[in-house]
């Protein structure tokens, strides 16, 4: 982030903050209980789970805020929230 | 050359020759008058701008910030309960770093309900980076308009800029008063061209989202302009004052002050009433002086130090109070002086509309000289 006069910046910025740093709880994925239904993508405030190339999906620790809802809203049991270590 | 004209009048006009491009405000007593005009003007053709009508304080000041940004020189005016609604975004217009110019009725904030003058509006947004310019008479609140446009415009600078002048006090006075022409005026300020500006073609935005390793530092920027707008101010006065011959290079103007015992710190109309009870004093042989402080923010500390040196005793005048502390010019002049041994007063008057006449300056000066004061001047007996 550079320190423009006003705070002004270009389209796009909003991919440097990394809000990943902001987790606490990390959503682990278990590939032998998901069902690749995708309501976890679809209902992610933040769009950045997304389907893998082999068909599965992962969050992006990137810019994942451990907000959990992907786990609360699993139909199954596929998405722990584990804390982290840091 | 010189009229006879009514103080919003006045502004309204000189308003005019800064030739704003986008003007959004509110009506609201008693800065009415103002915007009256200046639609008027737009309507007859005489002003080419963009008058936008708006449902309240908080949308007149958010249509100026977009104006702004998109390249515009913007202007709007308020007081009192309509600045207290734009408290948000006026934050916002400092922190875009948009040179906004908005003229200030100054009037008292409710509650209880007044329409009448102190300076608490304004006051209360000391700490929101925006300019503070306040007027002792009409001739002084249309030159600074032409002042606070080039300071505000300028790009080491970038902010915007109040400028205050006692509502009815002043706005509703009819004074002589030298008007400077559409000409004068485009000699002095020069079209606004910002470096950067809301464009579809090239996309931008303003006050972007700032982390907590990011926020910090803009305030410090903020600061630091702000600052370093003394100069911005001293050369733009200085200059004004070679060009029509009103200087307002100094940010504080002292009133026989040279010799002076006590000297009384005010700012705005009340200064015009203190030089007159000032001369009468010096009549019956007080060593009075009187301070004026014309730029409230950035403030002059270096200024009001120097020029306060010399003296024995300092009264300052309040036309606000931070409710539970003092007022506000009170805590800057004691910063100003701390550690100089001179006592400062402070004098909490006229507030909400409560005249102030010479009789009052005689009988601060007294109670200074006899080290009464950081108090409330003039209360009703019934609440002692």
């Amino acid at each position: 982030m550079a320190l423009a006069v006003g705070c002004r910046a270009r389209p796009g910025k909003s991919r440097d903050n990394k809000t990943g740093s902001w987790r606490v709880f990390k959503p682990v994925f278990d590939r032998e209980k998901c069902t690749q239904c995708g309501l976890c993508m679809t209902l992610c405030p933040e769009g950045c789970v997304h389907e893998t190339e082999e068909g599965f999906v992962a969050p992006d620790y990137t810019y994942c805020k451990g907000c959990g809802i992907c786990a609360e809203e699993c139909p199954g049991t596929a998405i722990a929230m584990k804390q982290e270590e840091k | 050359m010189m009229e006879i004209t009514e103080g919003s009048h006045a502004v309204a006009e000189a308003v005019k020759f800064c030739r704003p491009q986008v003007i959004a405000a509110y009506p609201i007593t008693p800065q009415t008058h103002i915007v009256e005009a200046l639609a008027e003007y737009v309507a007859n053709c005489e002003l080419d701008a963009e008058y936008i009508t708006v449902e309240n304080e908080f949308s007149a000041l958010s249509a100026c910030i977009g104006a702004s940004a998109a390249g515009s020189r913007t202007y709007s005016a308020t007081t009192s309960q309509g600045l207290a609604l734009m408290f948000e975004v006026c934050f916002n217009v400092a922190g875009m770093r948009l040179p906004i110019v908005m003229s200030i009725a100054n009037r008292a904030l409710g509650a209880p309900l007044s329409i009448w003058n102190d300076q608490q509006d304004s006051i209360s947004l000391r700490d929101s980076g925006w300019l503070q310019f306040y007027a002792e008479d009409n001739q002084e609140a249309t030159d600074l308009h032409y002042i606070a446009y080039r300071v505000a415009e300028e790009s080491s600078v970038l902010l915007p800029a109040f400028v205050c002048f006692d509502g009815f006090i002043l706005s509703h006075t009819y004074e002589p008063i030298d008007m400077l022409t559409q000409d004068d005026i485009d000699r002095f300020l020069p079209k606004y061209t910002p470096s950067e500006r809301l464009d579809a073609a090239d996309p931008i935005s303003f006050g972007m989202y700032a982390t907590p390793e990011y926020y910090h530092e803009f305030r410090y920027e903020m600061d630091r302009a702000l600052k370093e707008s003394k100069a911005i101010i001293h050369k733009a006065g200085k200059e004004f004052g070679q060009m029509f011959g009103r200087d307002y290079s100094a940010m504080v103007e002292g009133y026989r002050l040279e010799d002076a015992e006590t000297a009384i710190v005010a700012l705005g109309s009340i200064c015009g009433t203190t030089k007159d009870a000032i001369d009468e004093m010096r009549d019956e042989g007080k060593k009075v002086g009187l301070l004026k402080i014309r730029v409230f923010r950035p403030f002059p500390t270096e200024d009001v130090a120097k020029a306060l040196l010399h003296v024995k005793r300092v009264a300052v005048l309040d036309k606000n109070i931070s409710l539970g502390a003092k007022g506000a010019v009170t805590l800057e002049v004691k910063d100003a002086l701390y550690n100089s041994g001179i006592p400062v007063k402070g004098y909490i008057i006229g507030l909400g509309g409560r005249d102030v006449r010479k009789k009052d300056i005689k009988e601060i000066v007294a109670l200074v000289e006899k080290g009464q004061g950081d108090m409330f001047y003039g209360l009703r007996t019934e609440v002692l």
